[in-house]
């Protein structure tokens, strides 16, 4: 039942995007074919869980044993940008098929202030080994539900006759808006 | 173990940096390790097709960056999806892959380019062909002299390149600077209506 609190304030009530306006790059970058969305939502599931795996272990088994807490950010930038790029190493050589799907996004999630947000959220909220993966796959899934609803409705934009000043990103920024309003309604939820 | 940790304690900037130092030559030596095992030969047409791109990165073709539309091409992908790249660039891929040049899709933005007529001084032989094609009277020459282009009065119409005998005149990407920049107006509502209308038909009978 923890468990599942956790997942649903990761997902919907605290969501990254419209809630803390963490990643707001990629959700407005990479949102405008429903395809990209998808794989990109794939990769940021994979890489979130993982690097937010790493960064706990990292900082309970090295930072705080030796009482070096406060190095919490550069270390986490190093090990998140490792395990990126390793993973995409591997998966570029085991599996062509998920390199295609995840291949190319890999390496722009490497600097998405999401993955440092759960990274540093996870310290901060003192979550222990199995909350810290549970809390990274929650904002990851947050974000993907987020990002793939929103490409869905900018396709739908692009054929809706928008008054010309609205044109392109001015309305995707008011749907985001409006998107934000919608998720801040689950405030209740937990 | 617990020796290591008082050291820490008593030193802690000393073990910061060497917590530092060791995590990232640990983790250069993960990559640089991984990087020779986990290779992978690279397409070489994809390679290829990158290198003719203009690497913008832009994304107007819908892809994140110029490496995976070049990707998208050797899938079988239209090559007319590149505005920075213009018309040149669609036929520099057209060379490259044996296809027919096709027009740039409007879709995804247009070739924004303003070109400037340059002769080559050197082989210019002084024929005033192009003068007399100039509309704008931007080439200054005489018979048997060598010609030149005023830059600043060129509209880059590229009416004088076809009648140079000897092909020395080259249009040139014309740098944009404080004079020359314009705003960029947001592109017009699409002709093309989800309701039919009869608006703008004029009035009804």
């Amino acid at each position: 039942m923890e468990y599942l609190t956790l997942l649903i304030s990761a997902i919907l009530v605290n969501n990254f995007v419209l809630v803390q306006f963490l990643g707001l790059c990629p959700f407005m970058g990479v949102s405008n074919k429903l395809e990209t969305a998808i794989g990109m939502s794939a990769a940021t599931i994979f890489v979130l869980t993982l690097s937010s795996i790493c960064s706990y272990l990292t900082y309970a088994y090295l930072l705080e044993p030796l009482g070096l807490e406060y190095l919490d950010i550069i270390a986490f930038i190093v090990v998140i940008a490792v395990v990126v790029q390793f993973t995409e190493m591997v998966v570029h050589k085991t599996s062509p098929l998920l390199h295609r799907v995840l291949g190319v996004f890999l390496p722009l999630i490497t600097t998405n202030c999401a993955v440092l947000g759960v990274a540093l959220l996870n310290i901060n909220k003192q979550h222990d080994f199995i909350h810290s993966a549970l809390f990274g796959f929650g904002a990851a899934v947050g974000f993907s539900l987020v990002l793939i609803l929103f490409a869905a409705m900018r396709e739908r934009l692009n054929v809706a006759d928008v008054p010309a000043p609205f044109n392109g990103a001015a309305i995707g920024m008011i749907t985001a808006g409006l998107m934000s309003l919608a998720f801040m309604g689950f405030a209740g939820l937990v | 173990m617990s020796h290591m940790l008082d050291w820490a304690a008593q030193y802690p900037f000393f073990a910061a940096v060497i917590v530092l130092v060791m995590l990232c030559a640990l983790f250069g030596a993960l990559l640089g390790f991984a990087s020779i095992k986990f290779a992978v030969e690279g397409n070489p047409l994809v390679d290829q097709i990158n290198a003719v791109l203009p690497q913008t990165q832009c994304g107007q073709c819908g892809y994140p960056g110029c490496k995976p539309y070049a990707e998208a091409i050797t899938n079988g992908d239209a090559i007319n999806k590149c505005p920075p790249g213009g018309e040149a660039g669609i036929q520099a891929l057209a060379d490259l892959l044996d296809v027919e040049a096709i027009p740039l899709d409007a879709e995804h933005g247009e070739e924004n380019v303003t070109t400037v007529a340059y002769i080559r001084e050197a082989e210019c032989i002084g024929c005033t062909k192009c003068i007399q094609a100039c509309p704008v009277d931007a080439i200054l020459g005489a018979a048997k002299m060598m010609h030149t282009v005023i830059a600043s009065e060129c509209t880059g119409c590229d009416l004088c390149v076809e009648p140079c005998p000897v092909d020395c005149i080259d249009m040139l990407a014309e740098a944009t600077n404080v004079q020359s920049w314009s705003w960029q107006l947001p592109a017009s509502t699409p002709t093309s209506h989800l309701i039919a209308t009869d608006r703008g038909r004029g009035q009804a009978a």
